[in-house]
């Protein structure tokens, strides 16, 4: 029987794999695909909180569902901004995108 | 053994070196979520799940690394040089989290308190009429600007 703690843990574990790549890697997509597991690790935690604590309403669950409307919204932006900056730059490294540094 | 999937798949999000194969393992680790979320019994939460991250974004995110790594033989590292500092934080965040959810004492029930469609469905079109409806101008929003950054810039020369 899994426990509240055992759903956060793996919550936990998926919201710092997610942050480790996007301060590792070095490609904008997969940047982005990290941000993907953040938010999923946040989803995974709010359904635990509300199937273990039970709050009135379903406040969990509905949240959850906003939050993928939100990341689907997030996604598809930041998707084209990657493609836009990929096809003026050639390349979708992201330690290349340094024309406001040089 | 879901949670083997998602942290599994997690793990080889970040460590594969084909980021092809790294968006097939999110398709991996996104599916056992949807199976945690129906273990957790939030059917329709799962159902969503399913939809979105496994029907759509990950074919947004394949299309897109189609679009963009065509030819790309040579696969450059994948690391950044501030990889061993990302390695610590990120253990940092997990040990604090993973801390703070043992200290706590939740006071949860031991049985699930299943999140039943009916009542979602009520509470979000009367407690979160709002939210709801304010998604739905932030779609079309992400929507309009996506077509607006994709555009390339020669098609408005064409077009006007």
């Amino acid at each position: 029987m899994p426990t509240l703690e055992g759903y956060l843990v793996v919550s936990a574990l998926l919201f710092a794999i997610g942050a480790f790549g996007f301060m590792a890697r070095r490609n904008a997509i997969l940047m982005l695909i990290s941000i993907e597991l953040m938010f999923n690790a946040v989803n995974l935690s709010l359904v635990a909180f509300n199937a273990y604590l039970g709050p009135a309403e379903n406040t969990g669950a509905v949240f959850a569902l906003m939050i993928m409307a939100v990341a689907a919204a997030e996604v598809t932006v930041g998707l084209a901004l990657v493609i836009a900056i990929i096809r003026t730059r050639q390349t979708a490294e992201v330690d290349q995108y340094s024309d406001l540094k040089d | 053994m879901l949670a083997i999937g998602v942290v599994g798949g997690g793990l080889a999000v970040v460590t594969l070196r084909n980021i092809i194969h790294s968006a097939v393992a999110m398709m991996i680790c996104f599916g056992s979520l949807a199976g945690m979320y129906a273990l957790l019994g939030a059917p329709i939460v799962a159902a969503a799940q399913v939809l979105i991250y496994l029907g759509a974004i990950s074919v947004l995110i394949l299309f897109a690394i189609m679009l963009t790594q065509a030819g790309d033989a040579s696969l450059p590292p994948p690391y950044h040089r501030q990889m061993p500092i990302a390695i610590v934080v990120a253990l940092g965040i997990l040990g604090l989290v993973v801390w703070a959810v043992i200290q706590t004492d939740w006071g949860a029930g031991a049985e699930l308190v299943a999140a039943t469609v009916d009542a979602i469905a009520i509470a979000l079109f009367t407690t979160y009429a709002l939210p709801f409806e304010i998604i739905s101008v932030l779609l079309l929003v992400a929507i309009i600007g996506a077509i607006y950054l994709a555009r390339r810039p020669e098609e408005d020369e064409r077009a006007g």
